[in-house]
Formats: C-alpha cells, structure tokens, sequence
C-alpha cells in the first residue's frame, strides 16, 4: 500500500514538467557545474605550514628542506618560527647552529665524553664537514633560495621579544610581528600542517 | 650523452644533493618558455624518484624521459604552458 503512493505521485510529477521548467532545470545544472569548476580550480594550490620549533644544526634541516620543495612543486608556503626555531632565521646565530652531542644515541660517542666543554663544537665541526663533503646546501643557501622562490618565514614576536632579539637581525624577508592567531589561521587554511 | 630530445637548455646540478636538484629544476623550467625541453644532469640516485614526484605534482610540466647511466641520472622535463 504504501509503496504504491510515491510511484503514483512521481508519475504524477514527470507528466507535469513542461519544456520551461526543464530548460530551467537544465540550466540551473549547469550553472552548479560551472561553480563546482571554479571551486576545484581554488583548491589546486595547495598550501603547507610548517611550525619550526627547534634550533639545533640538524632540526633546523627538515623544514627548510621540506619549505623549498614544496616551493618548488608551486605551493604556498609558511614556515612559523618559535622558540629556538626563530635562530634559524637569525642571520648570523643561522650561521653558528649547534649540533647536540648529548642525549643522541646515534652519535659516535659515550654520553659522558659527549658531555665535556667543546664537544657540541666539534660534532658540528664535524657534521658541517659532511655536508660539505657530500655538496648538502647549506642552512643560509637554503633560507636564501626559499625566499627567492616565495616561502614566507615567519618569527613569533612573542619569542622575538623574550629572546631579546632585534627584527633588523633576522634575513631580509622575514615576516615579523606575527603570533599564534596567525600561525593557526594559516594551518587552517593550509591542506598539509607539520610541526618540527 | 645525446638524445632524441631537441634540448633548450641544460641545467648541471652533478654533485648536489636534495632539494637541491629539484629546486634548481623548478627555477630553470620558470625561465623557459612553453614547448622547451629542459635536460637536467644529476648525480643524486634519489633525484630519479624526486623529478618523478615533483613532475607527477606540478602543473605545466612533464617529463618526457629519464636516463640513468652509471653515476649520471640524466632528466628530460619538457614545459607543457
């Protein structure tokens, strides 16, 4: 019984369209057709933010690797700096970014040889030698070459302020004055989101 | 090593290592117009897999071949627009 009413009213219905309103139907079809377009259009830039917290030699290597490749693939990106991740982009402490000899149970050395005064010094020395040896770029080439190709960095000025650090000591380009609200509102917006 | 490719520009990138291949491959292909051929000369074994990614990701690009002979990984990325 109740099967029968629906099929009765739709056959109703179908006789009850004219040409008119099936050209409006027609129209209006493709009229959310062109809209889904333009909205899949929007969505091929993909956007990446990456929040980097650390500011030993080696953690200051994912996201500025990870930055410029994305930048190369034509995305936008924002790499928010806090913390010790603001001396990456710190033009002359970037350039003396220490390596942490202790605690790494991956390093060559007992922890308490590695904790002696001059070692942090010397696996960074040694480390750096690598990286030359092997022809990595290094951390200035890379902040250099993703700022040419459009990454912006960004310093908490939080941190900025508690580290006591000046923005004319930073590279040109970077963005200051900037906080939590902004790094949040760009995650939100971004399709992939990593903090380091 | 030649191939059957007409090249517009060939961009040596021998002896460096990730990102830097891909990101200077981005940076020549912006400097060409659509329809050139761009050969890139890598000694960096992960640039196979990476130039592969990157062209997969990246519109107005596609690479046409890649040639590895011994220690040199030779990439054809043509300019689509």
């Amino acid at each position: 019984m109740s099967t029968d009413n629906p099929t009765t009213s739709a056959d109703e219905t179908d006789t009850e369209f004219d040409a008119a309103e099936l050209q409006a139907l027609r129209d209006r079809v493709e009229e959310l057709e062109e809209s889904m377009a333009a909205v899949d259009t929007g969505d091929e830039q993909k956007k990446m933010t990456i929040v980097a917290t650390q500011g030993s030699f080696d953690m200051a290597y994912p996201p500025l690797i990870l930055a410029s490749t994305a930048a190369a693939f034509g995305w936008d990106v924002v790499v928010f700096h806090t913390f010790w991740g603001l001396d990456i982009l710190h033009e002359e402490r970037s350039k003396n970014l220490k390596l942490s000899s202790v605690g790494n149970p991956n390093m060559p050395l007992p922890n308490a040889v590695a904790a002696l005064p001059g070692m942090d010094r010397v696996t960074t020395k040694m480390m750096e030698k690598k990286i030359a040896d092997n022809d990595t770029a290094t951390i200035e080439e890379l902040i250099e070459t993703s700022l040419d190709m459009g990454v912006e960095f960004q310093a908490c000025q939080m941190t900025i302020d508690l580290m006591d650090y000046d923005e004319a000591d930073f590279y040109d380009g970077v963005t200051t004055g900037v906080g939590a609200a902004t790094a949040l509102q760009d995650m939100a917006d971004a399709d992939i989101q990593l903090l380091v | 090593m030649s191939s059957e490719y007409q090249t517009t520009e060939t961009l040596d990138v021998k002896g460096q290592s990730c990102p830097m291949p891909i990101v200077k491959t981005k940076q020549a292909i912006d400097d060409l117009e659509a329809g050139d051929v761009l050969e890139v000369v890598a000694t960096d074994s992960g640039s196979i897999s990476d130039i592969q990614g990157w062209a997969d990701g990246t519109g107005g690009v596609e690479l046409l071949d890649q040639v590895e002979d011994g220690d040199l990984y030779t990439h054809y990325v043509k300019k689509t627009e």
